[in-house]
Parts: C-alpha cells; sequence; structure tokens
C-alpha cells in the first residue's frame, strides 16, 4: 500500500451500477465507500445483503456494471486477486487443522513457515486475546474464540478492506460488544488509515458504537443510506423505522 | 385415539413387519441346516483345497475390483468437480444408471465392447495387438469397475458437496494451490468417504452373482456365491451349498462390520451431487487435463449404454415383440417387480415408522434403543445373508413340502423384496426422521394420530423418497437374476432368465434385443414411477 494522505486517498469500495439477478429478484447496487470507513449494512432477509458482499468479494460476478476497490477496476478479477479479507458467520477455520495452520493460511498455504512468518501468526494470534491458543482445534474452541481466530486471520492478511458476513450473529450480546470492540481496534493500523470495514449485521445496536455510516437495503438495492445516528434514530425513512420495529414501540 | 395408543399401534405394526422379513431371512438360513444336515464344521471346510480356491478367488476379485473402482474415482470426481463444464449434473445422472440397470445387461453390454468380438478388441486387432479375452478376471474386473465406479464418484462427490461453501471463498480469497486445495480441503473430504465406499463396494463384489455367473469361466474363476448356486442347481450337494453359504454369511458380516466402523453408514450418499461452486481457478493444462479425464471417465460408463442400444436395434425386436415366450416373461417380470417393490415398501415403512414412535422427545431408554437398533438390523440383513442363499434354503425346505415350481413365484417376489429394503430404509428413513425432528411436536401437541397424521405429517415428508424407493426397488427387482436362478423354469421365467438362456444357447442377436427391452423397460419404469409420483406433488401444491 502507498502512504497517501486520507483526503486523496481513493474510494475503498465502489459498486456502481451493478446489477444481478438472484432466485427471482433483480438486484441493483450503486455504493461508495470511504477509505477508513466502517459501513454496516442492514436490511430484511433477502435483502442481498450478502449477495452484495459475495459480489465485492469475487464469489458473484455481476450481470452489469463495475466494481472498483481502492480505486482499480476489479469487476474481471478473481476473488483471490482482489485486495481484500473476508469474515463469515461460521465455518471460517479448517476443521482439522488448529488455530496457528488456519491463522498462517493467511500469509502461506505451504507446511513450512518460517521463523518470521511464525512470529506474525503468534502476534495476530496475541492481539485477539488468543496467546496459548495455537494448537487447538477448532472444536475445542467455543464460537466466540473461533470468530476471533478468523478476525486474527483476517488483518494478518493486511488487506485495505474488510467484508464481514454477519460474524458475530451466534454470539450472545456481551460478546458481540466485546468482539466489535476487538474489531474496532484491530483495524487502526499504526499511523496509517483504518481498514475499510464493510459489515452486514442483523443487530442494528451492532452499528451504533463503531459504525460511521448505515445502509439499508431491501429488495435487491439499497434503499437509504447516512451516518448512523441520523439513520437508526428511525427519522431518515419510515421503512428504517418499520425495519426496525419503532413504529409499534412508539404507539 | 390418543397418541400413546397411535404410537404403540406404530411400534407395534413395526415389529410385526420387522419379525416378518427376519423370519423369511432366518426360515432360509435355518433350512439350509436342518434340510441339508448338520452345519459342517468351518476349520474342516477350510482345508478344502477347492473350496480354499473358490474363497481365495472371491477375497481377490473383490479386493482387485474395490481398488480399481476407488483408484480410478478419484481422479474423476476430483476433476468432474472443480471442473466449470456444464452438464455436471447430467453425468451425475448417468452415474446413477448403473445401479439401475439389471447386472445381466451390463454384464452383456461389457462383453460387447471388451469382448473378443468387442469394439476395443477390434481396434486392438486393426493395430496388429492380441485380442482381449474377457472370460475370466479382466471381464468380471471390467464389468465390477463399470457399476462400482460410478458408486464410488457419486460418493467421493457428496463428500465435497458437504465441504462447506466458506472452505472454497476461503480457497478462492487466499489463493490457494491446487495442492493446498488438495491438502486442505480435498483429501479431508475423500478420507471421510472412501474407506465406506470401500467396505462397500468390496462388499457388492464379494456377493456378486450375476456378473460372476456370466463372465466366470470354470473352477479358476468361480466365487462362494455362483458355487452354492451350482451346487444346488447342477451338481445337488446340500451338503456343500450349506458348507460354502456358512463361509460366505462368515465373510459378509466381518466386512459388514468393518464397513459400518469405517464409514458412517456405507449406503449412503443417493443425491445427484456437483452442487459447490468453487473459486480456485485451474490452469489451462490443468482445466483441459480435468475434462480430458471427465471425458474418458464419462465415455467408460456410457459407452455400455450405447452398446446395448446399437446391437439391440439390429435385432429383430418385431419379432422378439410378438414372441409368446418374451411376452409372457415380460408381463412376469413385471408382475413380480411390482408385486416386490409394493411388499418392500410396506414392509420398511411400517418398520421405519415404528423406529421413529421409538425415538424419544425427551430422555432415550435402553429398552427403546434396543429395540431401534433391532428393528434397523432387521431391514439390512439381507446385505449379510445374501438372495442365493436365502433361495437355496427356501428351495431345500419348500422341496421337501410341497412341489418348488409351484411355490417359485411367491419365494421369488418375497427374496426381490428383502434384497431392496436396505435401499428403501436408506432412501427414506432419513426423510421420515427429519419429519419427526421437525413436525413430531406439533403432531403431538396437536393430538394428530393415526391416518391424519400419516396424511397430513408423515406422507408429504416421505412423498419425494418414497417415489425414487419405489422405482428403485421395482428396477432392482425386474433385474435380478439371483432369486430366478434358482427358481426359474421354462413355466416361471422372467426376461433376465429368459436372457440367460438365449445367451446360453448363443443366440446373440435375440439376447441383445432382448437385453435392449429389459433395458429400456427397467429405465423407463424408473422414470414413470419417479415423475407420476413428484407431479402428483405439484398438483396437490
Amino acid at each position: 500500500m502507498t502512504q497517501t494522505n486520507a483526503a486523496f486517498a481513493p474510494d475503498a469500495l465502489v459498486v456502481d451500477g451493478v446489477e444481478f439477478a438472484h432466485g427471482g429478484t433483480a438486484m441493483h447496487f450503486d455504493l461508495t465507500v470511504k477509505a477508513g470507513e466502517w459501513l454496516a449494512l442492514i436490511g430484511p432477509s433477502g435483502a442481498g445483503k450478502s449477495t452484495l458482499l459475495d459480489l465485492a468479494a469475487g464469489f458473484l460476478a455481476p450481470e452489469r456494471g463495475r466494481i472498483l476497490i481502492a480505486g482499480i477496476d476489479v469487476t474481471a478479477l478473481s476473488p483471490a486477486e482482489r485486495p481484500l479479507s473476508m469474515v463469515f458467520q461460521d465455518n471460517n477455520l479448517f476443521a482439522h487443522l488448529d488455530a496457528f495452520r488456519n491463522v498462517a493460511l493467511g500469509i502461506t498455504p505451504r507446511l513450512r513457515v518460517s521463523r518470521e512468518q511464525r512470529r506474525a501468526v503468534e502476534a495476530a494470534l496475541a492481539a485477539v486475546g488468543l496467546e496459548g491458543y495455537a494448537a487447538r482445534l477448532p472444536r475445542q474452541m467455543s464460537g466466540g474464540e473461533r470468530q476471533r481466530v478468523a478476525l486474527a486471520r483476517a488483518f494478518l492478511r493486511e488487506r485495505p478492506l474488510i467484508l464481514l458476513d454477519e460474524p458475530f450473529a451466534a454470539l450472545g450480546p456481551a460478546l458481540r460488544s466485546d468482539m466489535l470492540d476487538l474489531l474496532a481496534a484491530l483495524r487502526q493500523r499504526n499511523g496509517a488509515q483504518p481498514a475499510t470495514v464493510v459489515m452486514v449485521t442483523h443487530h442494528p445496536e451492532d452499528a451504533t458504537a463503531n459504525a460511521d455510516r448505515v445502509a439499508y437495503l431491501e429488495a435487491g438495492s439499497i434503499a437509504a443510506i447516512g451516518p448512523t445516528t441520523a439513520m437508526l434514530s428511525g427519522a431518515a425513512d419510515p421503512r428504517i423505522s418499520h425495519y426496525l420495529g419503532m413504529r409499534t414501540k412508539n404507539v | 385415539m390418543t397418541t400413546r395408543t397411535d404410537r404403540r399401534i406404530r411400534i407395534g405394526l413395526g415389529i410385526a413387519a420387522a419379525l416378518l422379513a427376519l423370519g423369511f431371512l432366518i426360515g432360509g438360513v435355518a433350512a439350509l441346516s436342518t434340510v441339508g444336515g448338520a452345519v459342517p464344521d468351518l476349520a474342516a471346510l477350510l482345508h478344502d483345497p477347492y473350496i480354499r480356491a473358490i474363497l481365495g478367488f472371491t477375497l481377490l476379485q473383490a479386493g482387485l475390483s474395490t481398488a480399481l473402482s476407488i483408484i480410478l474415482a478419484i481422479p474423476f470426481s476430483l476433476a468432474l468437480h472443480r471442473s466449470r463444464i456444464s452438464g455436471k449434473r447430467l453425468i451425475m445422472r448417468l452415474f446413477l444408471l448403473p445401479q439401475a440397470l439389471p447386472v445381466l445387461v451390463g454384464a452383456l453390454a461389457v462383453i460387447t465392447i471388451w469382448g473378443q468380438n468387442g469394439l476395443v478388441s477390434r481396434g486392438l486387432a486393426a493395430l496388429g495387438l492380441p485380442r482381449l479375452d474377457v472370460y475370466g478376471l479382466t471381464g468380471i474386473l471390467i464389468a465390477h469397475v463399470f457399476f462400482n465406479m460410478p458408486l464410488a464418484a457419486r460418493l467421493v462427490v457428496a463428500g465435497l458437496d458437504r465441504v462447506p461453501a466458506e472452505s472454497w471463498k476461503l480457497a478462492g480469497q487466499l489463493a490457494l494451490s491446487p495442492l493446498a486445495v488438495f491438502r486442505l480441503i480435498e483429501w479431508p473430504a475423500l478420507r471421510r468417504v472412501l474407506p465406506g465406499a470401500a467396505a462397500l463396494i468390496f462388499m457388492l463384489c464379494i456377493t456378486s452373482f450375476t456378473i460372476v455367473l456370466v463372465l466366470g469361466g470354470g473352477p479358476a474363476a468361480t466365487t462362494l456365491e455362483i458355487a452354492v448356486y451350482q451346487a444346488l442347481r447342477y451338481d445337488f450337494d446340500p451338503g456343500r451349498a450349506i458348507g460354502l453359504s456358512v463361509i460366505q454369511i462368515a465373510l459378509t458380516t466381518l466386512v459388514l462390520i468393518a464397513a459400518l466402523r469405517l464409514g458412517r453408514d456405507p449406503m449412503g450418499g443417493f443425491g445427484f451431487g456437483a452442487k459447490a461452486r468453487r473459486f480456485d481457478s485451474p490452469s489451462p493444462t490443468r482445466a483441459a487435463l480435468d475434462g480430458l479425464i471427465v471425458v474418458i471417465g464419462t465415455l467408460f460408463v456410457a459407452s455400455p449404454f450405447v452398446a446395448i442400444l446399437v446391437s439391440g436395434l439390429a435385432a429383430d425386436l418385431a419379432r422378439l415383440v410378438t414372441e409368446v415366450a418374451v411376452r409372457r416373461a415380460a408381463l412376469t417380470s413385471l408382475a413380480v417387480s411390482l408385486a416386490a417393490a409394493t411388499l418392500s415398501l410396506v414392509v420398511s415403512i411400517l418398520v421405519l415408522m415404528a423406529i421413529e414412535a421409538l425415538r424419544p422427545a425427551g430422555r432415550d431408554s435402553a429398552g427403546r434403543r434396543a429395540t431401534r437398533i433391532g428393528l434397523e438390523t432387521a431391514t439390512s440383513l439381507v446385505l449379510v445373508v445374501s438372495p442365493v442363499i436365502i433361495g437355496a434354503g427356501w428351495f431345500l425346505l419348500l422341496r421337501q413340502v410341497t412341489n418348488v415350481l409351484a411355490a417359485a413365484p411367491y419365494v421369488v417376489v418375497a427374496i426381490n423384496a428383502v434384497m431392496a429394503m436396505p435401499f428403501i430404509v436408506r432412501i427414506v428413513g432419513p426423510a421420515l426422521a427429519e419429519a419427526q425432528t421437525h413436525n413430531g411436536r406439533l403432531a403431538e401437541s396437536l393430538g394428530l394420530t393415526g391416518l391424519a397424521r400419516l396424511a397430513f405429517v408423515d406422507f408429504p415428508a416421505m412423498r419425494q423418497p418414497l417415489a425414487l424407493a419405489f422405482a428403485f426397488a421395482a428396477a432392482l427387482s425386474f433385474g435380478d437374476l439371483g432369486a430366478i436362478a434358482l427358481f426359474g423354469s421354462n413355466d416361471f421365467s422372467t426376461l433376465p432368465y429368459l436372457l440367460l438362456q438365449r445367451m446360453g444357447s448363443y443366440r446373440t442377436a435375440d439376447a441383445a434385443g432382448l437385453a435392449l427391452i429389459l433395458g429400456a423397460i427397467t429405465v423407463a419404469l424408473m422414470a414413470t414411477v419417479e415423475r407420476g409420483f413428484t407431479g402428483s406433488r405439484e398438483r396437490t401444491a
């Protein structure tokens, strides 16, 4: 990564007129995420939140439109060639590999790791609070610990863009808030611009503490986007307050 | 009716049905020992050089068949799963066909392609090379690979499909090399399915009857199963038949125990597969190599079907169809297979519903668990006691009581019915178990019992697998030669039996025509039954 002044950094992610048909729903996305921004995607299931992430990551190919990451058109590139890391809701780890190997895969698929790489992996595990967990298999860890390993790998890869698809949905409220704090700390890269985060969530309160902006998706497109507090206050759009259940609460 | 009474009725009916199946199986084996005299000494038998040679060949051909099927299935399934070609599902459907194809038809097709005058031999002769001799071990191996390589491939692909979608996404994002993908994703998936698949194929090959009967040549290429049949049908030596049966049962029991220990369930995996989306991008050379492997594998499996079609159409089909013997055999086959499939389905479902009724919502008791395991075992016992052995037992028993020829149709239907039970239980069982977990508590809280529960809860869940199971059972019985080989006669003859007779008297053109008719009816049977059931579902939905 070149060290650029934040003001002139190209947008971290641009989804430009992307169209995609999914199970009978025609989806259309336009979205710009600024470098260093934290964007939360909310909306009912089937709205296209995960599809949008899969399009950005290259797991789905758009029928029309372009996708730019850090100013470079990546529409034709394979997932491996895109400068991003993705964390899923589960199955982020290979079940037969221990935590160390699972994290090490972020930098090398080889069996042998160099001393430098070993140190980096150990530091990554320490950064997520898992010192001493290197030899544990996924089945010997709790759901929260497994997601920490996944975060360790995602950040070890040092990609400027992190996509998260409901990564903490299976965790309890207290643990979820811990994980969000961890995520906020991890994305601070000493001196450089913080990593850009795009996160799908079913819990709007996950967005309140950390997200800069919230995008509300409905029926295959972004229905509204704006600053977090304004969006979640329910004043921005009646559809959002309906989704958040505010109407019934306020009556 | 209370839910408790309903539960009791279900359990009672299931136990009765299981006892019926069990009684038939055990009756056959018991008949062998009572009618034929004392059970011979196993140790003495194993010293008999003739029996040792047969046992040795049985193990040799089964071992080689299994190894070849697995070794060929691995690169094929990996290539198919990795490649981006369209028509993957079609290939997986083609790979389901050998299991529905009557074994005798498959054996004939193997001769047509690989035999002395077959396509491959003519190609070799044109190159100045010697022709292939398909009789003996070579032919048995080719035929076993034709039937079992697709089975292994489907199990492997199903195993790869069970890999979580996120793993393939990770492989794509982390830019894993093909070797790393194999090491990290494919091999662990293979390691889970291969032992079970190998054990299943080994077992199928040990008890393989038709292929060895047709392609095995003389004493040098005889298996236990064939030796039992010959001891009764030609030499009429019940003592030897019993001795061979005992060895065979001991052998299959050992293999089944190994199979159950190695794999969760050696008979699982009926999906059409190849669903996973992958993001590793193979290099052009690799993609081309994958394509080549897929094409060769598909050709190997498809060629016998083409051979049946081509040589069958060359026969005088018009005359065959009007022939009285052919018509009667076809009608007999149809009647036997529909009766066997219905019987098998009814018995299996009664047992399955009892198993579900015994599955408690709360704590399990030892008694219930034991009953469940007993019921499950009863449906699978036929895997250990092969149809030819049961047939042999009933043959010897009935000979003393009545005219074997008069009882033959009933025995054949019953044998075919128990043969299909392990398949039906494995096709329908999971759907019923799922219905129980999803709707069981709701049904009980609503007090749904008897026919209402059957109509609203159990039947909708079973309808589709039921159609597949019925079609499979009917096809299995329609093409079966094992039971009819002992009981068949000029008065009671099915299509496979007639086909075997024509092959035996070297009426090759007739045989080819009959094989086509037999194969076509089997495939049509499966297609109609499956469509009929799924179609009616759409109408009511």
